[in-house]
């Protein structure tokens, strides 16, 4: 079967090239990343999106500087409320305790809604190795985990895949009849997985927000598939990064304004289910144990480094939309869990095995749509630049872009030595751009990655400064005045 | 650098910091960027001792490398600025301003003093078209073009520096010129500076899709502030063969871009298949 996916585990240089060369991928991606990029634009200028950015970037930045205290508040709101808080410092800490929970409530059967953090972790692993069944109900993950492969976007799991893989996935592990009518797609999902939902022991969801002073927990979907996760089985569990908090119900509402216009283009999701404990006396619904897992897993390192500020994300996938590099070459790729600008960035922090992990804050040209598109107005582009900057520092760098660098640096240090070089450069370009009529055609080494595809124009034959000089005889300026007397 | 330096009196002269690609490869642009500052009743001077900002370097994450480029481009620039031997410092690039005024103050961080003085600096300098229209004032330059001709806003310049309106109402104002709009006209082109070498094969996508929004729009010319997305976007479209170019807004508020009338796609005779020689191909260098 022709699939859109990119193989996790193979080397970066690789994955980019298995990426660019898949046809279909690319066309999954052209459908859709420009779409979703529109309809946020169109939600965000339909109301004060400048003032919404701000408004968010206050709040969370004043999440991260009282994490500890909003933590333990939430802590005792949940307690208060009769749920169980556990803190995981690493992602086997969170495998540990699910797995517990659910053997001390004898879980068989697991439905889980949309959640990044236990992607993160690989929890589904974890309780399949206990020998639970795990069925992912949001629709997206649910045709990737029957197609066996990770998510490639924040929110749009399956974004990589065209609705003809899709169909074949469906015709091959559920019966389907042919079709690719989304209508009856949906239909067929939805009738395999109510019976999961009705015969599931645990529900396990991550958390958009939770709210510290009410301890309430609060995802944000599209189909229903939160909601009966979070009340219909008999334990229900909430996996959440420690960043994912809010102080209060209003800032709630602020963070649930701008994840939905920024990740979906929508002014309000169809779900927004609110978890506040376990189903109380009297209650017709709800589970009968609430627990919630605080995930650090490399989290307070980046509040340590200069990273923190990747703390502020509303995990609405923006970002990644409005990349020209996501654009080209979608999620898998980045060989991470989250991908993108702020899959670059947080990767490498975020305790997450990643092949070629240092390479992802290079798979950016910088431009800056990602900071423009971000509701928290998190600066990548700048984070980009410091991880560039700690792979050098650490040693990571090539030993090629070393040395050219070091050589570049030198070059550039003295006019006498620039200008030579730029007369070096001038003869032997415009030699073997006279071979090839006017551009250069082949470079050698590692230049050949620009010609490979595309021209180079030789060097000026009289630069600039040449031709100044011969302006300026007989006048003096003040820069060549000292230097020439 | 959202301060920039005001001024009480017009300024009635600069620095130019031609930046090492216009030195080197495009000293054209260099040339039509003192025309339209002198045009304009601002003197200009070369401080020749200057060479690449290090953007390369710093970019590429070798900052280490980077900061002697930036000492000594503070060294050149600030003093011209401090003694008032200049007004301004003006530059034909939206990628090396953001460098030096705004990059500057991260890669100097642990320099106090440098940092200081690149921030002063900084406020003082300004990209071309920033400085024509919202210095000097000017949006009708007096320039000619006879063609169809879009825009290109590159990434630092649109969003590091937030210039757009400048360049755009400098070329609203050039006579004959039709100006077309171009699909993701604000879409990096891919160059990314090492990005174009490190990530070749991502660079190129980006790169073709900008290629084939400047085929759509049907422009005879592409015109941006910036000569190093000019060089990837130009790269693509001569290895393409196709007839337009990437132009530096300097060379189309020059008069320097000629563009032939094209000829309708049905005149064209099957034996011109290559693409035609082109205004800035057959531009004798120096």
């Amino acid at each position: 079967m022709t699939t859109s996916t990119i193989d996790l585990t193979l080397p970066y240089k690789t994955r980019v090239q298995d990426a660019l060369g898949n046809k279909h991928l690319r066309t999954a991606l052209d459908r859709s990343t420009g779409r979703m990029a529109g309809q946020r634009v169109a939600a965000m200028t339909a109301v004060d999106g400048q003032l919404l950015r701000d408004q968010v970037r206050q709040m969370k930045e004043h999440v991260i500087r009282n994490l500890p205290d909003l933590l333990e508040e939430l802590e005792r709101t949940i307690t208060a409320n009769g749920g169980h808080v556990h803190w995981a410092k690493e992602g086997v800490d969170v495998q540990r305790l699910v797995v517990e929970i659910a053997r001390k409530a004898n879980v068989q059967k697991v439905v889980k809604a949309k959640s990044m953090a236990t992607e993160e972790v690989h929890l589904n692993q974890a309780l399949q190795s206990a020998g639970m069944k795990v069925v992912e109900t949001d629709l997206g993950e649910y045709i990737i985990q029957l197609a066996g492969e990770p998510p490639s976007h924040i929110v749009a799991p399956v974004i990589h895949r065209r609705v003809e893989e899709i169909a074949e996935v469906f015709q091959r592990e559920l019966d389907m009849p042919p079709t690719l009518d989304p209508q009856v797609i949906c239909s067929v999902a939805r009738g395999a997985l109510r019976k999961e939902f009705l015969s599931a022991d645990m529900g396990i969801s991550g958390c958009n927000f939770a709210i510290a002073e009410t301890g309430t927990c609060c995802i944000v979907t599209n189909e229903g598939n939160g909601r009966m996760s979070s009340t219909l089985p008999r334990v229900y569990v909430v996996v959440m990064g420690i960043e994912k908090l809010v102080p209060t119900v209003e800032d709630a509402f602020l963070q649930y304004q701008a994840l939905c216009r920024s990740a979906t283009g929508q002014q309000c999701s169809v779900y927004l289910s609110m978890t506040n404990g376990p189903r109380r006396p009297g209650d017709t619904d709800g589970p009968e144990e609430f627990h919630v897992i605080l995930l650090d897993n490399g989290r307070v390192d980046m509040l340590a480094k200069e990273y923190g500020e990747a703390l502020c994300c509303l995990r609405c996938g923006a970002c990644l939309n409005v990349c020209p590099v996501y654009r080209e070459i979608g999620g898998h790729a980045y060989g991470s869990t989250y991908s993108g600008p702020i899959g670059a960035v947080i990767s490498p922090s975020i305790h997450l095995e990643v092949t070629d992990v240092d390479k992802l804050p290079y798979a950016s040209s910088l431009c800056g749509a990602c900071r423009e598109a971000c509701p928290a107005k998190i600066d990548l582009p700048r984070m980009l630049l410091e991880l560039r900057r700690d792979v050098v520092e650490e040693g990571d760098a090539p030993l090629f872009d070393r040395q050219s660098m070091q050589a570049f640096s030198f070059a550039m240090g003295s006019r006498g030595r620039y200008e030579a070089a730029g007369k070096l450069g001038s003869l032997g370009s415009n030699v073997f751009a006279g071979m090839s009529g006017g551009n250069i055609k082949f470079m050698p080494g590692p230049l050949a990655a620009w010609t490979s595809s595309r021209d180079f124009p030789p060097l000026a034959k009289r630069s600039f400064r040449e031709q100044w000089k011969e302006r300026q005889r007989g006048r003096k300026s003040i820069g060549e005045g000292k230097k020439e007397e | 650098m959202t301060h920039k330096k005001q001024f009480d009196s017009p300024p009635r002269r600069v620095a130019l910091f031609v930046t090492c690609m216009v030195d080197m490869l495009y000293p054209e642009v260099g040339m039509a960027t003192v025309e339209l500052l002198e045009r304009h009743g601002v003197e200009v001077v070369f401080p020749a001792e200057q060479t690449c900002c290090g953007q390369p370097a710093f970019n590429s994450g070798f900052w280490e490398e980077a900061r002697p480029l930036a000492r000594r481009f503070v060294d050149i620039f600030e003093p011209l600025v401090r003694q008032k031997q200049v007004d301004a410092v003006v530059a034909p690039s939206g990628s090396c301003t953001t460098m030096t005024s705004h990059f500057y103050q991260l890669l100097l961080e642990n320099e106090p003093a440098y940092r200081e003085r690149a921030a002063f600096l900084g406020a003082a300098t300004f990209e071309l078209t920033e400085f024509l229209v919202d210095v000097l004032g000017v949006t009708d330059v007096g320039a000619r073009f006879d063609g169809r001709l879009t825009y290109h806003a590159c990434c630092h310049l649109l969003r590091e520096l937030g210039i757009d309106r400048q360049p755009r109402a400098l070329l609203d104002a050039v006579e004959g010129a039709d100006l077309v709009a171009m699909t993701g006209a604000d879409e990096c082109c891919g160059f990314g500076g090492l990005f174009a070498i490190k990530n070749g094969g991502i660079s190129t996508a980006m790169g073709q899709r900008k290629a084939q929004n400047i085929a759509k729009s049907d422009a005879d010319a592409v015109a941006l502030c910036d000569v190093s997305c000019m060089t990837h976007i130009n790269g693509l479209l001569s290895r393409e063969g196709q007839r337009c170019r990437a132009v530096h807004i300097a060379q189309v508020l020059t008069n320097q871009v000629d563009v032939a009338a094209r000829p309708a796609s049905d005149e064209v005779a099957p034996e011109s298949k290559a693409a035609p020689r082109r205004w800035q191909d057959d531009k004798v260098k120096g």
